[in-house]
C-alpha cells in the first residue's frame, strides 16, 4: 500500500501543476505511468465448443454460467416461496401441503437463497465477470482453478436438488440446521436429506475456496499499469472483501459441517448431548449444540456481509455513473468497506441472545453490533450525497439503485433494534426478525443485482435490454417487496413467532388473517413479475436494439474494451494504462461529462480535477 | 417526476400504516415495559433517519433530475461534513445502545426473592416442577426419567423429596411475584415464550438456561414454542395462568410433590403385582 500511497501522492501535485500553470508549458512527465513488473499472462484460447462454452476458462463465460445456475436455483427458491405462503395466506388452498412439506421448503428457501442464489450470483456472476474487465487484466489469474470452481458449484447444486427426490425428501431443520433437531427424527427429511445438504455445502465452500483464491490473487496482483487499489471502482472493492471474508468464514461452516456429518453417520457427539427420544436414551453424550451455533454463525454473519458488500459496491458505481457525479467520499467508501468487512467477524453472537449461551455475551455482541451501525450509516448517507447536486438520470438503473436505497435503510434501521440485545428479546424468533432480513439482505441486495443486470447486460450482449419493461418490472417490485415486508414487521409485534405451520385459533394470529392473505397475494404478484425481466432479456437478444460502446457514458475499464461485447483476452493487443480514478465524472474544464480511466493528463489539461 | 411522487407516496404511506396499524403490541403484562420503551425510542430515532435519508434523496432525484447541458457538482469529499456526519450517527447510535444494555443488566441479574419454576420441554409439549417448602429444587439426570420420575430426579437428593410436580402444560404464577424460569430439555432446542410476558430464552439439552420476569396482570395467557423444534412446533402450545396470592396458594396446595408421586407409583405397582399374583 504504501508505495501506492506515494504514487498518489505525486499525481496530485502533478494535476495541481496543470491548474496553475494551464496557459503554461506541460510537464513532460505528466503522463508518465510505472511499467508493469511482470510480463503478460499466457491465456489457453478454446480448441473446440466444449472448451469455449462448457468446460471454459474464460472468466466471463464462467461468470454468466455462475450467472444463469445461480437463477436457476433463485427460481427454485421462488417457487418454494409461493408454496409457503400459499400455506399461511390461504391454507384452505395448500391442502397437499403436510407439515413435513412445510418445513422442508421453508429450509431449502433460505438455504439456496442465501448460499446459492446470492452468494453465487455476487461473487461467481458478477466476480468472474467483473474483476478482470474493471482491474485491466486478461482473465483470472488461474483461469483453469476458475473453470473447476464452478463446476464444483454446479455439483453441489445438483446434489442439493438431488435431495428433493430422495426417500424422506430434502432436510427440513430451518436453514440454519441446529442441531440436536436437525440430525433426530421429528424433524423431516431427518435422513438421507440431511446427508446431501451437508454434502452439498462441502462442496460449494471447496468450490469457492478455488473461486476466492482468484478473485484476492487477480485483484492483487493482476491489475493492469496505473490501476492502484485506490483507484479501483467500488465494485471491486466490494467483491475483494466479502472474498476475503468468505475465505475465513466459510471454513467455519465446513467444519460444522463435517462434524455434523459424523455425529450422523458415525454417532459422535459434537454438537450431541444426552438424548431422550420415545422412552429411550439415544447413544448420544457431552456434546453442545450451541457449540454448533456459534460455528454456524461465525459464518453465517460475515455471510451477511458477503452478500451485502459486493452489492454495495456495485450500487456505489450504477448511483456515481447514473447520477453523472463522482461517487461522495471515496476514500469513507473504501474504509466503511474493508471496516464493516472486519467488524463482521465480531458480532456473530448476536443471532444467539436467546440461545443460552452465556447471556454476559450479550453486553459485548450487542456493542459491537450497533458500532457497526456508523460505517454502514455513513456509506448510505454517501450514497444520497453522491445524488446531492448530481444530473440524475432517472432509468430503470437508477431506479433499482433508489429502491436499494429505501429497502436497505429501512433493514438497516429494524437491525437496529435486533441488535440492541434488550430489545431482542421480545422480537427474536418472530416475524419481525423475517421482515428485518428479508428486507436488508434479500430485497435489497436483489434490487442492486437487477439494477446490476440492466446496467451491465449491454455490455455482456451487445444489447439494450427494454426499458418501458423495466420501468414495469421495477415499479412491481419494489412496491410489491415493500408491502409484503413492511407489513410484516408489525405480526412480530404481536409476537407471532416464524416457522409457525398454521396458527390454530391464536389470538396472536386471528388479529392478523387478512394481513396474511395481502402479504401472500403481493408475494405471488411480485414473484411473477420476475418473468418480465426473463421476457425482457429473450425479446433483447432476438429483437434488441444494439448498444454502442459505453452506452452509459461510463469511466471504468470495462466498457473500454476492444469489442462489446469483449472476447477471450479483454483488451486486445494491449493493456489499458490507468490514469485516474473511475469517478472523474463532470469534472469542471473537460470537454465531456466523463473522463474514462484511460485518458492521460496530458489530453485533459484545462480540466481542474482534484484527485487522480 | 413521476418517481420521485411514488417514492414519496411509498414514506408517506409507511408513516401513515404506522400510525393507524391495528396491529402492534400484546398487552404488556409483565415488569419488561422497558423493553417496549427502549423500541418506541428506537423507531423515533431509527424512524426519523428513514424518513429523513429518504425524503433527501426524494428531494434530489426532483431537484436534480437529468439536462442536457447541465454538470454536477464535482466535490470528491468533504472532510468537514463527513466529521459531522459520523460523530452524530456514533452519538445516535450509543444513545441509543445505553438503555438496551441497561435492561439487559437487568435481565441477567434475577432478584434475590424470585420463585424458580423449573420448565421441562420435549417434542412436543411441556412440563413443570417447583421448589417445595425447602425452597430448593432436587439435582434432576436425563438418564433418570421414567413414567414415576418425569424430571429425573436423583432419588438420593433430599432436596428434591418435597419438589412440586405440576402434572399440566399449564402453570400457575402468583401475580407481582417475580418468577426465575429455568429452562431444561430433554430432546431437542425449545423455547418458552409468551408474548404478554416479552422475555424468552432457548432450552437447550444439556444445561439448564435461565431467565426472568415479573407477571403483573392476572389472566390466562398462551405459551408458545419460539425456537423451531421439529415438525411439531407450532403445536408445541402451554398455558400460564396467572393469579392472586390467596388463588395461587390454593392451587399450589392441591399439587403433588416427587414423592407422594412416587409413593402412588410405588402403590400402583404393589396393587399391580397384587392383581398379577390373584
Amino acid at each position: 500500500m504504501s508505495d501506492e500511497y506515494d504514487n498518489n501522492k505525486s499525481y496530485q501535485a502533478q494535476s495541481s501543476e496543470v491548474m496553475d500553470g494551464s496557459t503554461g508549458s506541460v510537464n513532460p512527465d505528466i503522463d508518465y505511468v510505472r511499467p508493469s513488473e511482470i510480463g503478460e499472462q499466457e491465456l489457453y484460447h478454446p480448441h473446440s465448443f466444449i472448451e469455449k462454452w462448457v468446460f471454459c476458462q474464460d472468466a466471463k463465460v464462467i461468470g454468466v454460467q455462475y450467472f444463469l445456475t445461480a437463477v436457476f436455483t433463485g427460481v427454485v427458491g421462488l417457487i418454494l416461496s409461493w408454496l409457503m405462503r400459499l400455506q399461511l395466506g390461504f391454507p384452505e388452498l395448500a391442502g397437499f401441503m403436510t407439515a413435513e412439506h412445510y418445513y422442508q421448503f421453508v429450509t431449502m428457501h433460505g438455504m439456496i437463497m442465501v448460499v446459492y442464489f446470492l452468494t453465487a450470483l455476487f461473487l461467481g456472476g458478477f466476480g468472474n465477470y467483473l474483476i478482470p474487465l474493471m482491474v485491466g487484466a486478461r482473465d483470472m489469474v488461474f483461469p483453469y482453478v476458475n473453470m473447476l470452481s464452478f463446476w464444483m458449484f454446479f455439483v453441489a447444486v445438483a446434489v442439493l436438488m438431488a435431495s428433493f427426490f430422495v426417500p424422506g425428501g430434502p432436510t427440513g431443520a430451518g436453514w440454519t440446521l441446529y442441531p440436536p433437531q436437525t440430525i433426530l427424527e421429528g424433524t423431516p427429511g431427518a435422513g438421507m436429506g440431511i446427508l446431501l445438504m451437508l454434502i452439498s455445502l462441502s462442496l460449494f465452500v471447496i468450490g469457492f475456496t478455488m473461486g476466492g483464491l482468484n478473485y484476492m490473487i487477480t485483484i492483487l496482483q493482476a491489475r493492469t499499469r496505473g490501476m492502484t487499489l485506490m483507484r479501483m471502482p467500488l465494485t471491486v472493492w466490494g467483491i475483494f472483501t466479502a472474498t476475503v471474508l468468505a475465505m475465513l468464514a466459510f471454513p467455519a461452516l465446513l467444519v460444522s459441517a463435517i462434524m455434523m456429518t459424523l455425529d450422523k453417520v458415525l454417532q459422535t457427539s459434537f454438537f450431541m448431548p444426552t438424548i431422550l427420544k420415545a422412552g429411550e436414551v439415544l447413544e448420544y453424550g457431552g456434546g453442545s449444540p450451541i457449540l454448533f451455533q456459534h460455528l454456524f454463525w461465525f459464518f453465517g454473519h460475515p455471510e451477511v456481509y458477503i452478500v451485502a458488500l459486493p452489492a454495495f459496491g456495485i450500487v456505489s458505481d450504477l448511483i456515481s455513473v447514473h447520477a453523472r457525479k463522482n461517487i461522495f467520499g471515496y476514500r469513507m467508501m473504501v474504509w466503511a468497506i474493508v471496516g464493516i468487512g472486519a467488524l463482521s467477524f465480531f458480532v456473530w453472537a448476536h443471532h444467539m441472545y436467546v440461545s443460552g449461551m452465556n447471556p454476559w455475551f450479550g453486553f459485548f455482541f450487542a456493542t459491537t453490533t450497533l458500532i457497526i451501525a456508523v460505517p454502514t450509516a455513513m456509506k448510505v448517507y454517501n450514497w444520497i450525497l453522491t445524488l446531492w447536486r448530481g444530473n440524475i438520470r432517472i432509468n430503470v438503473v437508477m431506479l433499482w439503485c433508489l429502491g436499494f436505497i429505501v429497502t436497505f435503510v429501512n433493514g438497516g434501521i429494524t437491525g437496529i433494534f435486533l441488535g440492541n440485545v434488550s430489545v431482542d428479546v421480545p422480537l427474536s424468533d418472530t416475524y419481525f426478525v423475517i421482515a428485518h432480513f428479508h428486507m436488508v439482505m434479500g430485497i435489497a441486495p436483489l434490487m442492486v443485482i437487477m439494477g446490476a443486470v440492466y446496467h451491465w447486460f449491454p455490455l455482456v450482449a451487445g444489447k439494450m435490454l427494454d426499458e418501458g419493461l423495466g420501468k414495469w418490472h421495477f415499479w412491481i417490485t419494489f412496491l410489491g417487496a415493500y408491502s409484503i415486508y413492511f407489513p410484516m414487521h408489525y405480526l412480530g409485534f404481536i409476537g407471532v413467532p416464524r416457522r409457525y405451520f398454521e396458527m390454530y385459533d391464536s389470538p396472536y394470529m386471528t388479529s392478523a388473517v387478512g394481513m396474511n392473505e395481502f402479504i401472500s397475494i403481493a408475494a405471488f404478484i411480485v414473484g411473477a413479475a420476475q418473468f418480465i425481466l426473463i421476457f425482457n432479456i429473450i425479446k433483447t437478444l432476438k429483437t434488441g436494439k444494439k448498444a454502442e460502446q459505453n452506452p452509459w457514458k461510463a469511466n471504468s475499464l470495462e466498457w473500454y474494451t476492444s469489442t462489446v461485447p469483449p472476447e477471450h483476452g479483454n483488451f486486445g493487443d494491449r493493456l489499458p494504462v490507468v490514469h485516474r480514478w473511475p469517478y472523474d465524472f463532470s469534472v469542471p474544464g473537460a470537454k465531456e461529462d466523463y473522463i474514462p480511466q484511460t485518458t492521460a493528463p496530458s489530453e485533459v489539461i484545462h480540466t481542474e480535477v482534484e484527485k487522480t | 417526476m413521476h418517481a420521485g411522487i411514488i417514492f414519496l407516496l411509498v414514506i408517506i404511506g409507511s408513516i401513515l400504516f404506522h400510525i393507524f396499524t391495528p396491529w402492534y403490541w400484546t398487552d404488556i403484562a409483565s415488569n419488561w415495559k422497558g423493553m417496549d420503551d427502549t423500541i418506541t425510542l428506537t423507531f423515533w430515532v431509527g424512524g426519523g433517519v428513514f424518513v429523513a435519508v429518504c425524503l433527501f434523496m426524494i428531494y434530489c432525484v426532483f431537484r436534480y433530475q437529468h439536462k442536457e447541458g447541465r454538470r454536477a457538482e464535482y466535490k470528491p469529499e468533504d472532510k468537514k461534513l463527513e466529521k459531522i456526519l459520523t460523530w452524530a450517527t456514533t452519538l445516535g447510535v450509543a444513545a441509543l445502545l445505553a438503555p438496551g444494555l441497561i435492561i439487559w443488566n437487568q435481565y441477567v441479574n434475577v432478584p434475590k426473592n424470585a420463585i424458580e419454576v423449573d420448565v421441562m420441554a420435549w417434542q412436543w409439549g411441556w412440563q413443570y416442577r417447583l421448589p417445595g417448602k425447602d425452597g430448593k429444587l432436587g439435582t434432576t439426570q436425563v438418564r433418570n426419567i421414567a413414567d414415576n420420575n418425569p424430571f429425573g430426579i436423583n432419588p438420593d437428593d433430599p432436596f428434591g423429596k418435597d419438589d412440586i410436580m405440576v402434572e399440566s402444560d399449564v402453570i400457575n404464577l402468583e401475580n407481582n411475584r417475580p418468577v426465575k424460569i429455568l429452562l431444561r430439555s430433554v430432546d431437542v432446542l425449545h423455547n418458552w415464550y409468551v408474548p404478554q410476558f416479552r422475555a424468552k430464552m432457548d432450552a437447550v439439552p444439556g444445561t439448564v438456561t435461565f431467565y426472568w420476569f415479573e407477571p403483573n396482570k392476572v389472566g390466562e395467557y398462551e405459551v408458545l414454542c419460539a425456537e423451531y423444534c421439529g415438525v411439531g412446533h407450532y403445536a408445541m402450545r402451554g398455558g400460564v395462568e396467572v393469579q392472586d396470592k390467596a388463588d395461587y396458594e390454593a392451587w399450589l396446595g392441591e399439587q403433588e410433590t416427587f414423592e407422594q408421586l412416587s409413593a402412588r407409583y410405588e402403590k400402583l405397582n404393589v396393587d399391580g403385582n397384587k392383581l398379577a399374583k390373584k
